[in-house]
């Protein structure tokens, strides 16, 4: 099986430990085997190691260590925030964050949600199980 | 970025005046500790080596902490030392990729200390210098300054995001690929 993500400059990587846990960086350089120098709209460029890094399939293109505007604009043209948030992963998270922040009355909404699709699920099945008797 | 072991500080100090020298020279020195007072006791370390004067009979006259100017752009170090080991003194030049001086410097103790056992008293630095990437001699930096660098993360070992959610066992063999 080869290697389809790449440390490489331009590469869109996802924090998976410490301080800023869940934001998506860009990869502007690399220090040595194991940091980056990583970057993102809105946080100082700093340097992290690739074991709290998760590679993603999106890449942009840019040079080493662009200028903050170029960044930006760099990650506009190539729509990095939609690809994000239309790719499984990136939905995955949204859901897990909006179940996380939900409050008694929307958790009361949820189960009452549950109980009527799992109603209109067994009746199907039912009818189903008619057809086929 | 994490807290710095070391802090380079500048230290300005001179022997005290006396009556057949009004003006004693000034001596300067960079130099790296982890605090200012172990800071000071270094600088008179140095300085006792090199002239006829010791901490009783001189005075520091300044004493600042040096902070990279530059701590977003990533720099190839090399550091010139002197160390201490088990049959003698040895000179040493090594090289270091990093975004700032002291996390080089930091660096160079770690790797000093894991390859050769040699602890931080024992090691003097002699000079410290930015180098240009035509310049540097190791290949284990040169190989970095490719500017289309790109590889491939082999072994990932998933990690839980906090330390709370360790655990010691796993019900299934984790997947190390991506």
């Amino acid at each position: 099986m080869p290697f389809k993500r790449f440390v490489e400059i331009g590469r869109v990587a996802l924090v998976n430990y410490g301080k800023d846990y869940g934001r998506l960086v860009v990869i502007v350089d690399v220090v040595d085997q194991n940091r980056a120098l990583v970057d993102a709209p809105d946080m100082v460029r700093c340097q992290i190691n690739f074991k709290r890094l998760s590679l993603t399939d999106i890449k942009i293109d840019i040079k080493r260590v662009p200028k903050k505007t170029t960044l930006i604009k760099a990650m506009e043209e190539a729509d990095v925030k939609n690809k994000w948030e239309n790719s499984s992963w990136g939905k995955k998270l949204i859901v897990q964050k909006r179940r996380a922040s939900l409050n008694d009355f929307d958790r009361f909404k949820v189960m009452l949600a549950k109980i009527k699709r799992g109603g209109a699920i067994r009746q199907e099945l039912a009818k189903l199980k008619k057809a086929a008797a | 970025m994490v807290a710095f072991r070391f802090h380079q500080y500048q230290v300005v100090g001179r022997g005290l005046p006396t009556p057949t020298d009004e003006h004693p020279k000034i001596y300067r020195m960079k130099l790296w500790a982890t605090n200012e007072v172990r800071a000071k006791s270094k600088f008179w370390y140095f300085l006792r080596k090199l002239k006829k004067v010791k901490k009783s009979n001189g005075q520091i006259l300044a004493i600042n902490e040096i902070f990279e100017k530059n701590p977003t752009t990533i720099k190839n170090y090399g550091i010139w030392l002197r160390y201490q080991s088990r049959t003698g003194y040895h000179n040493m030049y090594k090289e270091y990729r990093d975004t700032t001086l002291n996390g080089a410097v930091e660096q160079m103790y770690t790797e000093m200390a894991s390859r050769h056992r040699v602890r931080f008293p024992c090691i003097q630095i002699i000079k410290t210098a930015t180098v240009h990437f035509k310049l540097c001699k190791r290949d284990n930096t040169k190989q970095f300054h490719k500017s289309d660098i790109k590889f491939p993360l082999v072994y990932r070992k998933v990690r839980p995001p906090t330390r709370k959610l360790k655990t010691t066992f796993k019900a299934s063999r984790p997947n190390l690929f991506m």
